[in-house]
């Protein structure tokens, strides 16, 4: 363990965590940006700065070691006052976009400008202007909103494994973007989306659905495989508008594409709601009382009919693995089967 | 022949724009035309040479007969022959084209330790490095020497990082020999992308071996197996030159397996870089070594604790590198008695701009600026008035005439408000904008920002447009505070050296030269002429003749007047391209 002050508060922390988390374990706030407790430290944005005595520049907590001894600082007017210009200058090269942003409430730039006050801008001048549209079908790629965090660059190359994006040009014209600039042509699992502190990346499907206000989240599991990741519906007017994943659950708020985007079949019209049965060739709805009673008498009557090798039972990797037991457990002690199987992906 | 006559012809990357190739061709076929086999090197040694500073004489040739060296200059092809004929063979020299004093006041008081033997060996042939001591180092290392003996030689040295920032050498590979991993490596810092800077591609393309010979000496000091050159493809004769070299140490086990019979393994692998400025950045290079973008990490951890692929590294440049053979080979009492007490040898510069001889020098540090300027540049024009000196490059800042007596040492220079840097020196005269100075660098800079960090990607952009619109005329009353602030802000906030320092010729103009910024400001003028939107061109009647030249050379008309009368400029019309002012041959165009 390492023992430190910070803003004079004691803190004993193991070592190798870094000033930030140690401030954070205290309940002390430190700004960030560019951090995810997940991703590889970056130091870009610069806000998490934190002055140590002895050490003549401020340094960023985020990417410091806490060592034994440290006087750590975390807030003075001089650190107030660089935070302040790197929001400043943040927002002197982004679209004052805020009314019709999907990100509008949930977006922690917006957050930082309201906490530092910022309207008038002492560095306003050319802002990045960019026309074309990525075609993807799932993503919305608005860099002029990008603060070039490299969040979503760490994510898809630490988290998914995939490294979809990268950073590309120099100096003001830096640009997150797929290789050459083409449509993103990736997994669209969506981690991207989630980390992005900005109204950079969103859903495509999220558009003017709804943000933050009349928004019902209801927790539940994502329906679609085994893996049960946690899902949290926003839900608005009895629609799911946006699905996403709290980081506290066993999936840790990662989302496959289908379960970021994967949602409108719920409110699909194609969807089935209610139980059919096939008489003669033709389906006709029915309830699930009688169409269980015509499965049980009609598996039954084959049973005795044919034996119960006659019957085979496929079940489905949607399932949980709870469900899949109790399926192969009904098919081999009820109907007296080994004939069981599942579909088995997806 | 006894005394067998050398003929050496520089052949750096400046000899060779200035012909050096076809003048070795020449000296062969004259050469052999006399029946002196030059190739054979029994009867004649003929060779090429690296960079001796003074490229604006190029092609320079020295000839020594009898041990008598002369120098000639401006040597091409057609003017072989005579000096194969009168010089060569008969030891007569031709006086006309022999270097002038210039040439000689250029180098008297340099002191050459790094640049001692460029000039003078053949970059391409192991041997000439060996006949003049190259590899006796690392033999004494190996052979009678330890680590710990390498480390504190180079400690009692003084010896200082010559990439910029001045960390001493001989700590840092300490920091390294004392982590215990048992992969290490050793990085040669070649990519020099300040502009104008040519110190390191001058000394890698004149012995590349004494680059060589230090990174094994560094390798064996600190326990590494493994070194890189980081060096920028933009620089061919020297990777090339640097690749034989490896090849030939190889050859001759100075490199590779079992260095010497002393069981030692080291080998070089080289690097080419694509020209980013901030891979000069050492945690950059890092990245791009690795295979990621070159975009710098934050540190702690340095590089000698972790380093590439996470191992711990010593990350040195060229310079730096370069001097450790020669210190071995001397002592560290020798380096020493060069420089000051706290800035210790000698520091290879490159000086241009508005100077009579630019070109590489090598000085012991502590030196004045006035003598660098003066007595090695020959100082500059007459009719002009020395105005500053820009030193360390985008991350420096200038000095005024009034501070001519300065020292040159790290911290002279640095209580001034510039740096040593890397070694860029551009003298200005009263012919210069400081404003203009200022944003050129910022230009630079924020051009190779890799855009990590904010207050550099977008700081610096705001710092140039504020410039821009200042120089344009339509700078702002708070503009100058607004500069520093930002300046200021920019400086304590920016992840790695070169947002750090972006700003500092900035600061450094303003804190010497306010009143020109004051001047394009409040009143819109650019007080050395330069900036083109703050100018206006007037006809001064007492001079003009009406020979019309303005009015014929003027793209927009503005000009009118009949012949023999005096002539007008329309101001409304005139696009300031300043054709006028150039094509009076009366002087009879004012600008201001
Ligand atoms: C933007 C930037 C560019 C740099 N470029 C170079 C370079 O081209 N060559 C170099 O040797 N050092 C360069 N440096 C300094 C290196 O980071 C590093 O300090 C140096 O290579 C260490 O070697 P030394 O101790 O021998 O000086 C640069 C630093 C910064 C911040
Ligand atoms: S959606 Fe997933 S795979 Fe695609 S860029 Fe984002 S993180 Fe990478
Ligand atoms: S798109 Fe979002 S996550 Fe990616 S760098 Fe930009 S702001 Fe950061
Ligand atoms: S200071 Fe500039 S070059 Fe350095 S990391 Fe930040 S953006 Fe990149
Ligand atoms: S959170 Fe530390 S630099 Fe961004």
């Amino acid at each position: 363990m390492v023992n430190l002050t910070i803003d004079g508060i004691t803190v004993s922390v193991p070592e190798g965590t870094t000033i930030l988390d140690a401030a954070r374990s205290a309940d002390i706030s430190v700004p960030t940006l560019c951090h995810h407790p997940k991703l590889t430290p970056f130091g870009g944005c610069r806000l998490c700065i934190v002055n140590i005595k002895g050490v003549p520049r401020p340094v960023t907590s985020c990417t410091t070691p806490a060592e034994d001894g440290m006087e750590v600082t975390t807030r003075s007017s001089t650190l107030e006052r660089l935070r302040r210009t790197l929001v400043e200058l943040l927002l002197s090269d982004h679209p004052n976009d805020c009314m019709v942003c999907e990100q509008a409430g949930n977006c922690t730039l917006q957050e930082l400008a309201y906490f530092y006050g910022i309207r008038e801008n002492r560095f306003a001048g050319e802002r990045r202007v960019y026309t074309k549209t990525d075609n993807n079908p799932f993503l919305e790629r608005d860099m002029e909103k990008c603060i070039l965090c490299g969040k979503c660059v760490r994510v898809c190359d630490e988290i998914q494994g995939v490294g979809a994006v990268d950073f590309t040009y120099r100096g003001f014209s830096a640009k997150i973007c797929p290789p050459f600039e083409k449509d993103l042509e990736c997994e669209f699992c969506g981690q991207c989306v989630t980390v992005c502190p900005t109204g950079a990346l969103t859903g495509k499907m999220w558009r003017q659905k709804g943000r933050q206000q009349g928004i019902r989240k209801v927790h539940t599991v994502c329906p679609y495989c085994g893996c049960g990741c946690n899902l949290t519906l926003h839900v608005r007017d009895n629609e799911v508008i946006r699905v996403s994943s709290r980081e506290d659950t066993i999936n840790e708020g990662w989302l496959c594409p289908k379960g970021s985007f994967g949602y409108g079949f719920i409110a699909n019209s194609d969807r089935l709601t209610k139980p059919l049965i096939r008489e003669k060739g033709k389906l006709r709805e029915t309830t699930w009382e009688k169409a269980l009673e015509y499965i049980a008498s009609n598996s039954l009557k084959i049973k005795e009919n044919y034996g119960p090798d006659a019957i085979g039972g496929l079940a489905s990797a949607r399932c949980s693995n709870e469900e899949n037991y109790v399926f192969q457990k009904f098919m081999r002690a009820v109907i007296g089967t080994n004939n069981v199987d599942h579909c088995a992906r997806l | 022949m006894k005394n067998k006559p050398i003929i050496r012809i520089c052949m750096g990357t400046g000899g060779i724009a200035a012909g050096g190739t076809e003048v070795m061709k020449a000296f062969k076929k004259q050469l052999k035309r006399k029946g002196i086999k030059a190739d054979v090197k029994k009867h004649c040694l003929l060779h090429k040479v690296g960079c001796r500073g003074l490229c604006a004489k190029d092609v320079l040739v020295d000839i020594i007969v009898n041990k008598v060296k002369s120098t000639y200059q401006f040597i091409q092809p057609d003017m072989v022959q005579r000096i194969v004929d009168e010089h060569v063979i008969n030891n007569v020299p031709v006086q006309d084209w022999l270097v002038t004093d210039d040439y000689h006041q250029f180098h008297n008081k340099q002191i050459k330790v790094v640049l001692s033997d460029c000039g003078t060996i053949d970059p391409e042939e192991i041997s000439s490095y060996r006949a003049v001591g190259g590899y006796d180092a690392l033999k004494q290392v190996l052979e009678t020497g330890s680590p710990g003996d390498t480390i504190k030689t180079l400690k009692e040295s003084g010896l200082r990082g010559r990439g910029g920032a001045g960390f001493p050498t001989g700590m840092k590979w300490e920091f390294c020999k004392n982590q215990s991993s048992p992969e290490k490596y050793i990085i040669c810092n070649a990519d020099e992308g300040d502009p104008g800077a040519f110190m390191d591609r001058s000394i890698i393309e004149g012995n590349p071996h004494a680059v060589i010979e230090g990174m094994v000496i560094g390798a064996y000091a600190i326990g590494a197996h493994k070194g890189y050159v980081y060096i920028r493809a933009e620089y061919p004769l020297a990777v090339e030159r640097l690749r034989k070299a490896l090849t030939h140490a190889r050859k001759l086990k100075f490199l590779g397996k079992n260095i010497l019979g002393k069981k030692f393994n080291f080998d070089i692998k080289v690097k080419l870089g694509a020209g980013a400025f901030v891979c000069g950045e050492e945690t950059a290079l890092i990245a791009s070594i690795e295979g990621y973008r070159g975009m710098p990490r934050a540190k702690p951890p340095f590089p000698v604790y972790r380093g590439l692929w996470g191992n711990p590294t010593v990350i040195n440049n060229v310079e730096t590198l370069a001097n450790v053979s020669y210190i071995i080979r001397n002592g560290a009492e020798w380096f020493a008695s060069f420089g000051t007490e706290k800035s210790k040898g000698t520091k290879v510069f490159a000086l241009t701009g508005k100077i009579r001889n630019s070109g590489l020098i090598e000085v012991p540090m502590g030196i004045s600026l006035r003598e660098i300027i003066y007595d090695i540049g020959g100082g500059i024009d007459k009719d002009v008035a020395f105005k500053a000196v820009q030193t360390g490059g985008p991350s420096g800042g200038c000095i005024p005439a009034s501070l001519l007596n300065i020292n040159v040492d790290y911290e002279s220079l640095a209580q001034v408000g510039s740096i040593v840097g890397s070694g860029g020196m551009v003298v200005l005269d009263e012919n210069d904008c400081m404003v203009n100075i200022a944003k050129f660098f910022l230009q630079f800079t924020q051009a190779e920002s890799c855009g990590k960090c904010i207050p550099c990607r977008i700081g610096t952009k705001r710092l140039l447009e504020i410039l821009e619109r200042i120089t344009a005329g339509d700078g702002r009353d708070e503009d100058l505070e607004l500069l520093m602030n930002l300046s200021y802000d920019i400086k304590a906030s920016s992840l790695c050296g070169l947002g750090q320092t972006a700003p500092n010729p900035i600061l450094s103009t303003i804190k010497y030269f306010r009143e020109e910024y004051e001047a394009h400001i409040k009143k819109k003028k650019c007080p050395a002429g330069v900036c083109r939107d703050l100018l206006d061109y007037a006809v001064l009647a007492e001079f003009c003749t009406g020979c019309g030249a303005c009015k014929r050379v003027c793209p927009a008309g503005a000009v009118s007047g009949e012949r023999k009368q005096v002539h007008r400029i329309d101001p409304e019309l005139c696009v300031k391209c300043g054709a006028c002012f150039e094509a009076c041959k009366f002087k009879a165009i004012g600008k201001g």
